[in-house]
């Protein structure tokens, strides 16, 4: 169904094989991934240096403990998280921050639905893994001292990892987008006639929705 | 074949229907806010512009001072920066607008509604996640993040995969002093903060339809707090008679059109809900939470929970973090804690009956602690004030302030500090939400009150019985 494509919005992501880290926890929401106060800066900025900035820095930016800290010299790729991920806020400023921290996949059972949206607009996937599938992925990525791949593979639609393996869902839509470094609106534009074909015969039906031209 | 009231909807919007994966979906309505400034910076990015400038309205509301109306009156210049910023990508898009300094400039999900600009039938979208209020005008409405705000400015469409359909019924009445706010946060504790996902969810049952206008927004706001996509009731004649004579609701033979089809909008007896919850109205007590996810709540008359009670490791361990930075032990009784300010006001709860509900129990009493009453819009302010609500909060100590999500978001230096305990009308009580540190218990604008009146969590209901 995807006409040609002329440019990409973000680097492609088809297998990647990179340095995890797990930030466990359920419930962590777009606060905790990125406070509100940040969301008023500039993206030319970069939004990696606001990740999980409250968990990760005290009121003198000092460290605290936290998984990001520990992995300071070896940036993961991808991150195991828990139930819930991303709920609350629909701010996108916290896919910004995972994306330009260098984030491509973020791995649990569930995630907040906004931002499970936003990520595929970022080129960040987001892998919802059945919870025993997911149950064994937290315990080992949970128990890594040191540097340590994993794969994530969405042309297999599997996660792999030391001698495991899960499969996951994602609709052909979002992969193809992702594979090909694209966001959805380039596609979008090449509707512009059904949409024009909608809105003749939607505002006859609804003649009440029109809104007038200021 | 029965539908229900969702798909009804959601079938005549769909552009590009597709049985699995997502459905290219019109969007009738977008509203945008000084946060949108991203969205409006991709468009110039990408050399777009706006399709339908039409069928967006602005409204600043995240960041604006409550203490005035300039952006020179903002807690800081970089703030204040966000309200200048708003207005030229207004100017920039063609976009109808309310200034801030326009006495009808309010909260997004007050102004929509108060405005007529949310209609039954409507799809609505806001790079909000509590464009869900929306919803409780029998609409689907929910909250996008900055690019696909920025899809919508340019193609009047998004990408969306159908959720599946909840239904959450309600029935019995509502005791003295339980108001929405109680019923939603009830439901986000039975149900969990994610126990929603995925779900477009529909309230019904005689609980639901008895509310008011006011009293429905409350509810279908903190869908989101279940994690579900939108929240929705059908329209019915406490809608039609609500909006009736807003401003931009349709007129005269346009309206007697629309009504027609409006009353066709709600899910047919036999329709089939992927999900049925059950509540009984009468066992709904006034509700505060205790921890730091919007479902960590329970009745005023209970004890803070104690986490060593959970059989599972990832839940205890959350629930004693939760413990931990809001400085609570295990077995208090929540009348017992003491609090240091209160907020009355956010998107869930600053329209009038809000104001009238809190009003009612500070009348002739004094607030043992700060606090501040943020109305949702500059028109209901003026009719609170025009009723006399003003003055009972400012003898009762409070600060009567003007519209916008203030304390809620804490994005406009409306902030508690570190270690403070906040009694809130608000919908989140997220670590840092209320500025970095700061501890905040939900609750209805009436149980918040109460906590004013004694400076601790507080059964609103023996103040309500002294007053009868």
């Amino acid at each position: 169904m995807t006409k040609p494509q002329t440019s990409t919005t973000f680097e492609p992501l088809t297998t990647l094989t990179a340095t995890v880290a797990a930030v466990p926890g359920p419930n962590i929401d777009t606060d905790q991934i990125i406070p509100a106060r940040f969301l008023k800066k500039d993206r030319a900025q970069g939004y990696g240096q606001f990740l999980f900035h409250d968990m990760r820095f005290d009121d003198a930016g000092n460290d605290k403990p936290h998984p990001l800290n520990t992995a300071r010299n070896q940036i993961p790729k991808v991150l195991v998280v828990d139930d819930n991920f991303g709920c609350g806020s629909s701010r996108e400023g916290a896919v910004y921050a995972l994306a330009d921290y260098g984030i491509r996949a973020v791995v649990s059972t569930t995630f907040g639905d906004i931002f499970h949206n936003n990520c595929f607009k970022n080129g960040v996937l987001p892998v919802r893994l059945e919870g025993a599938d997911h149950s064994r992925l937290m315990k080992w990525a949970n128990s890594l001292t040191s540097q340590t791949d994993m794969t994530v593979d969405l042309m297999q639609c599997e996660v792999r990892w030391d001698k495991d393996v899960a499969k996951f869902e994602v609709d052909d839509f979002w992969r193809e987008c992702l594979t090909k470094g694209l966001d959805e609106l380039s596609l979008t534009l090449s509707y512009s006639q059904d949409i024009d074909a909608f809105e003749a015969q939607y505002q006859k039906r609804f003649p009440w929705l029109v809104a007038q031209k200021t | 074949m029965t539908q229900t009231l969702f798909h009804k909807i959601w079938m005549p919007h769909a552009v590009v229907d597709r049985q699995n994966g997502p459905s290219l979906l019109y969007i009738d309505r977008h509203i945008v806010h000084e946060g949108s400034f991203h969205a409006f910076n991709q468009l110039r990015a990408r050399n777009l512009s706006l399709r339908h400038p039409e069928q967006v309205f602005g409204v600043p509301d995240h960041y604006v001072p409550t203490t005035g109306r300039r952006a020179q009156d903002a807690a800081t210049a970089e703030i204040g920066q966000m309200i200048t910023q708003f207005d030229n990508n207004m100017t920039w898009g063609g976009v109808p607008h309310f200034a801030l300094s326009d006495q009808r400039q309010g909260i997004v999900h007050v102004v929509g509604p108060e405005q007529g600009i949310t209609l039954p039938g409507m799809t609505l979208v806001c790079s909000d996640s509590h464009t869900s209020t929306h919803g409780a005008m029998g609409a689907i409405a929910f909250g996008i993040g900055q690019s696909e705000s920025m899809h919508v400015m340019a193609t009047q469409t998004l990408w969306q995969i159908k959720p599946r359909v909840m239904r959450i019924r309600v029935d019995g009445s509502l005791g003295l002093g339980v108001s929405a706010k109680d019923i939603i946060l009830a439901i986000i504790a039975k149900i969990g903060a994610s126990g929603a996902v995925g779900y477009a969810i529909e309230y019904a049952g005689s609980a639901i339809t008895a509310l008011d206008m006011d009293g429905r927004l409350t509810v279908c706001n903190m869908s989101i707090e279940a994690g579900a996509r939108l929240g929705m009731i059908a329209s019915d004649d406490t809608v039609y008679a609500y909006l009736h004579d807003k401003p931009q609701a349709p007129k005269g033979q346009s309206w007697e059109a629309a009504l027609a089809y409006w009353k066709t909008l709600r899910s047919d007896d036999e329709a089939q809900f992927d999900l049925e919850v059950v509540i009984d109205a009468r066992n709904i007590k006034p509700m505060v939470t205790w921890g730091t996810s919007p479902d960590a709540g329970c009745g005023i008359d209970e004890t803070v929970p104690d986490p060593s009670g959970l059989k599972d490791a990832q839940s205890r361990a959350g629930a004693q973090q939760a413990l931990d930075y809001m400085g609570l032990v295990p077995g208090t009784r929540l009348t017992d804690i003491a609090i240091n300010q209160v907020f009355i006001g956010s998107c869930t709860n600053s329209r009038l009956s809000d104001l009238r509900d809190a009003a009612r129990v500070l009348k002739g009493r004094q607030a043992k602690v700060p606090g501040i009453v943020v109305p949702g819009s500059g028109l209901i302010k003026a009719q609170a004030e025009a009723e006399g609500l003003d003055k009972i909060f400012i003898d009762a100590g409070l600060q009567w302030r003007s519209a916008g999500c203030s304390m809620c978001a804490a994005m406009n230096g409306d902030i508690g500090k570190p270690g403070e305990r906040i009694a809130s009308t608000s919908n989140r009580n997220f670590v840092g939400r209320q500025g970095p540190g700061a501890r905040t218990h939900l609750m209805s604008p009436a149980m918040a009150a109460a906590a004013a009146v004694t400076g601790k969590l507080t059964d609103v209901r023996t103040l309500l019985g002294a007053h009868a």
